[in-house]
């Protein structure tokens, strides 16, 4: 057991708890940040994506202890009352079925646009091959995050 | 104009209106609870009373409308559509409706059951009912008031008025009163061409929760003690529990208990839906995910081959003897059973005509097998169930497609009545079928009843990957005789698999063809199944497809016109009896898909496959473009034509349309779960492949067929038929027809 200070949406947050533990876990178990979610454990399925920082990461592969002083952004804090562009995108095209990879598809795509805001598709594609979408959204994601690059335009 | 009885339990109605006679039907906890939903739709206020007129829905003193979404929602948008459908009957505007998941309650809803892409079909009637009913009370309550005739009375968005007399009123001024009414005998259906609701494109009501990451499913379930429980089951097929040592797992951090549990009893009979392979189980109890995970890898336990098992299960009242053979089975096994079982003859499952007779003066003959693996399901939530069982009742939280099925395993497991057992539906974090077999409901009940604490059950993913309930490995054969004149004049199909057939013997060809053989066979196998999104149709449908491609092909007749003209035959001149289709719906969603795919006149470099199929009730053709590049095959637009009759809400079924595809590509192309001395080789999505964005096709246009039929299910139908115009389109690419799934193994297409 050791006790951290984490920036979790903008506040920051004191834990005690093993080392070890990935960020995921904290997260979910011990902030009641649900909406980040479990799906492989082992960064092959994207659900789990959170903000470190800018960059998007796999909370279930970072343990707690390698988090520090950086940043973390959930779905939860990226925007204050859901309107992110992406969001807005995601709801404006309607995009979930069962809806529980949306998070880390958002995140993911959040990050990247951050870094490339005017992404052709081929772009958009190799940004999102790491989060699976089982109910097969895909054609619908990459509409979304092409309007949230260019909201006017779309 | 449509009139129906109203089947609704009177008795238990009566009570509900005293109740909601008496002015606040539900406190202000329930009032607290419905807050994020408000916000959601940006309603300005929340009423001050609700005034329960049925079960179905609520009406506030505002006007605004609470409607309950009956069935489990696994991401087919009925929680979206359902409520659509009594909202159109009662004449409320969208904007002013509060949707909420229902409870499960069976003297209320029927069948609140997510399967078999039936809940629009079976739910269409009771919908409109009971919207039509509620309407019908509210209209009556101002009939009284007004002292007017009701058949004066109009309703729109949630207004009532008499025209004459210039009196209006909302919703919620009368609900009151109209609470206090007996439910009437017989309402009156709104005319379809009256329809404003149904028929245009609602956005999914949950959405803002959803992209926000408000807690939805049951692995987002959290409650004050609750504990966390994981099991460890055998590691392969054909294996059981010997022994365990769990001192060191004890020992660690958070470690509440370790035990060993039995899912059901010895002399319990199960259903289908109890259905699973491993009911000896070590259970791990502690205080937070990470550490039940740790404790998990250090338990030391021996397992042993477990000895043949029968079983006596219940399937749909029917008793059925299942056989789990003993043995440590593998895919290599398998691909030999299959081939083998094709070769041979089986019993016979529909007969038409002497096909034998074609088969020995036939001109040409085809004759081509194709077969495909178990696939796991992989619902991106793992499996996953909250129980709180107390001595004299049991609250279980959580995603499941059977809750009234399942409450009557987890009453007999616990020993508890059934109205002692409380089942609430999360939204799910997709079915596909898997969560139709609940065995992780009683897991989690007996866990808690031991525990005696709250405690949420968790699946890793690799326990929800290798603990079985998989879509079986298939095998079809066929057979095709043309006469000189390129007429088919013989068909015959031979399937089966491990453990169960995908044959559907009364299904198309069936009936157009003059002389016709359908075989059935199946082997036994100690690896548990269920069903898997549009079950036995995910494999025969892309095989019957490819197969009919190339019998077109040796016929010399282009693909559609070759089926319509079989098509044509079937509904003219049908062949035999039980013809499980009709012949004009499936041949128009083929004239449509011609039509909006402009077939025939593809661009250069663009290669085709077109595919038909009808099942779970609605018909589904799909053309698939394919360019290539670097060898490497790049799926550009997916076409699709459907007849579900009416389309409820439009966008979100084309969602749908568009999932089944991408899925379908998917699944046929690169997924498959393979086993070795009974443990399935892939247990994570590093081994076992899903289907990513840049495989995905490009473009998915979709059409329906308007045609004013009652509406009919879209979860699995457009999942089917893609695999055959995927592989159609495959050959048109590179020359090689693709037999055996996942075609990505096959080395042609891996270039």
């Amino acid at each position: 057991m050791a006790t951290f200070n984490l920036k979790i949406n903008g506040k920051t947050q004191e834990i005690e708890v093993d080392p070890s533990t990935p960020m995921l876990w904290v997260l979910r178990d011990h902030f009641q940040l649900v909406g980040t979610k479990y799906g492989c454990g082992i960064a092959q399925c994207g659900a789990c994506t959170i903000h470190l920082g800018d960059n998007a990461v796999r909370s279930c592969q970072l343990p707690v202890s390698a988090v520090g002083e950086q940043e973390v952004t959930t779905i939860e804090g990226l925007s204050e009352n859901g309107d992110h562009p992406v969001q807005k995108a995601w709801l404006e095209v309607d995009v979930p079925q069962c809806g529980y990879c949306q998070a880390g598809q958002i995140m993911t795509a959040s990050a990247f646009l951050k870094s490339n805001p005017n992404p052709s598709d081929a772009e958009i594609e190799s940004a999102m091959n790491g989060n699976i979408c089982r109910c097969g959204t895909y054609t619908r994601i990459k509409k979304a995050v092409k309007m949230a690059a260019n909201p006017d335009q779309s | 104009m449509t009139l129906v009885k109203t089947s609704y339990n009177r008795r238990s109605f009566l009570k509900t209106t005293t109740m909601a006679g008496g002015g606040l039907v539900l406190g202000f906890s329930w009032l607290a609870s419905c807050k994020p939903e408000v916000q959601q739709q940006q309603v300005a206020e929340m009423p001050k009373e609700w005034f329960d007129l049925n079960g179905y829905l609520k009406i506030g003193d505002n006007g605004m409308v609470t409607i309950m979404s009956p069935n489990p929602e696994i991401g087919q948008n009925v929680k979206t559509s359902m409520p659509m459908i009594v909202a159109e009957e009662l004449d409320v505007d969208w904007k002013d409706v509060i949707v909420k998941q229902a409870p499960l309650n069976t003297e209320i809803f029927s069948r609140q059951l997510a399967g078999g892409s039936q809940s629009i079909r079976q739910g269409w009637e009771s919908l409109r009912m009971a919207g039509a009913t509620a309407k019908h009370m509210l209209v009556a309550a101002a009939a009284q008031e007004w002292q007017v005739p009701a058949s004066e009375i109009t309703v729109s968005n949630g207004e009532i008025s008499h025209k004459a007399s210039g009196k209006r009123a909302h919703f919620g001024e009368m609900a009151s009163a109209a609470a206090q009414l007996t439910v009437p005998e017989e309402v009156k259906l709104k005319e379809h061409k009256d329809f404003t609701i149904i028929g245009t494109s609602r956005k999914n009501v949950d959405g803002k929760k959803i992209v926000t990451g408000q807690p939805l499913y049951g692995l987002d379930v959290q409650k004050e003690g609750m504990l966390i429980a994981m099991i460890a089951h055998p590691p392969a097929f054909g294996m059981q529990l010997k022994s365990f040592d769990a001192e060191e797992a004890k020992s660690m951090p958070g470690i509440k208990d370790v035990f060993q549990m039995k899912t059901f009893e010895d002399d319990y009979n199960m259903s289908a839906f109890d259905n699973t392979a491993f009911k000896n189980l070590v259970v791990v109890v502690g205080e937070t995910t990470w550490q039940v995970m740790q404790a998990k890898k250090a338990l030391k336990v021996e397992w042993e081959q477990s000895p043949t098992q029968e079983a006596k299960m219940q399937i749909f009242g029917r008793e059925m003897n299942v056989r789990f053979p003993e043995g440590l089975e593998g895919t290599e096994g398998h691909n030999e059973t299959l081939a083998q079982q094709g070769k041979i003859t089986q019993e016979v499952a529909r007969k038409d005509g002497d096909p034998e007779a074609m088969f020995k003066k036939a001109a040409k003959i085809i004759e081509r097998s194709y077969s495909c693996p178990f696939l796991a399901h992989n619902c991106m939530e793992p499996m996953n169930f909250f129980a709180d069982v107390k001595a004299d009742e049991a609250t279980l939280i959580g995603p499941i497609q059977t809750p009234e099925i399942m409450e009557q395993s987890v009453s007999a497991r616990l020993g508890l009545p059934l109205e002692k057992i409380d089942i609430q539906m999360t939204r799910m974090g997709g079915g596909f079928g898997r969560r139709l077999y609940g065995h992780f409901l009683t897991e989690a009940g007996v866990i808690s009843q031991k525990m005696k604490s709250p405690i949420k059950l968790v699946y890793t993913r690799e326990d929800d990957m290798s603990m079985g309930v998989y879509r079986p490995a298939y095998h079809a054969y066929y057979r095709a005789a043309l006469d000189a004149n390129n007429n088919l004049i013989a068909f015959h199909v031979r399937a089966g698999g491990i453990p169960e057939s995908p044959l559907a013997a009364n299904r198309f060809p069936a009936g157009a063809v003059d002389h016709y053989l359908a075989e059935n066979w199946t082997v036994d196998s100690n690896i548990t199944v269920g069903a898997f999104r549009a079950p036995r149709s995910n494999f025969i449908a892309g095989a019957e497809q490819s197969f009919l491609d190339e019998v077109a092909e040796a016929a010399g007749k282009d693909p559609i016109d070759f089926r319509l003209e079989l098509l044509k035959k079937a509904q003219e001149k049908p062949v035999g009896e039980n013809n499980d289709y009709e012949a004009d719906r499936y041949a128009g969603v083929l004239e449509l898909v011609r039509d909006k795919a402009n077939w025939g006149q593809e661009k250069a470099g663009m290669h085709r496959g077109v595919s038909a199929y009808f099942c779970h009730n609605s018909y589904v053709a799909q053309v698939l473009d394919i360019t290539m590049k670097d060898d490497k095959p790049t799926v550009e637009k997916v076409t699709a034509a459907i007849d579900c009759g009416i389309v409820v809400n439009p966008d979100a079924a084309k969602n749908l349309a568009e999932g089944g595809a991408v899925d379908g590509i998917g699944h046929a192309m690169y997924s498959g779960l393979t086993f070795k001395d009974g443990a399935p080789e892939q247990s994570n999505f590093d081994k076992y492949r899903l289907i990513r964005h840049s495989e995905a096709p490009k473009e998915i246009e979709t059409y329906f067929v308007e045609n004013g039929i009652d509406p009919t299910g879209l979860g699995e139908p457009p999942f089917p038929p893609i695999m055959g115009a995927l592989a159609n389109a495959l050959y048109k690419a590179t020359g090689t027809r693709h037999y055996h799934q996942p075609f990505i193994t096959e080395k042609q297409v891996v270039g």
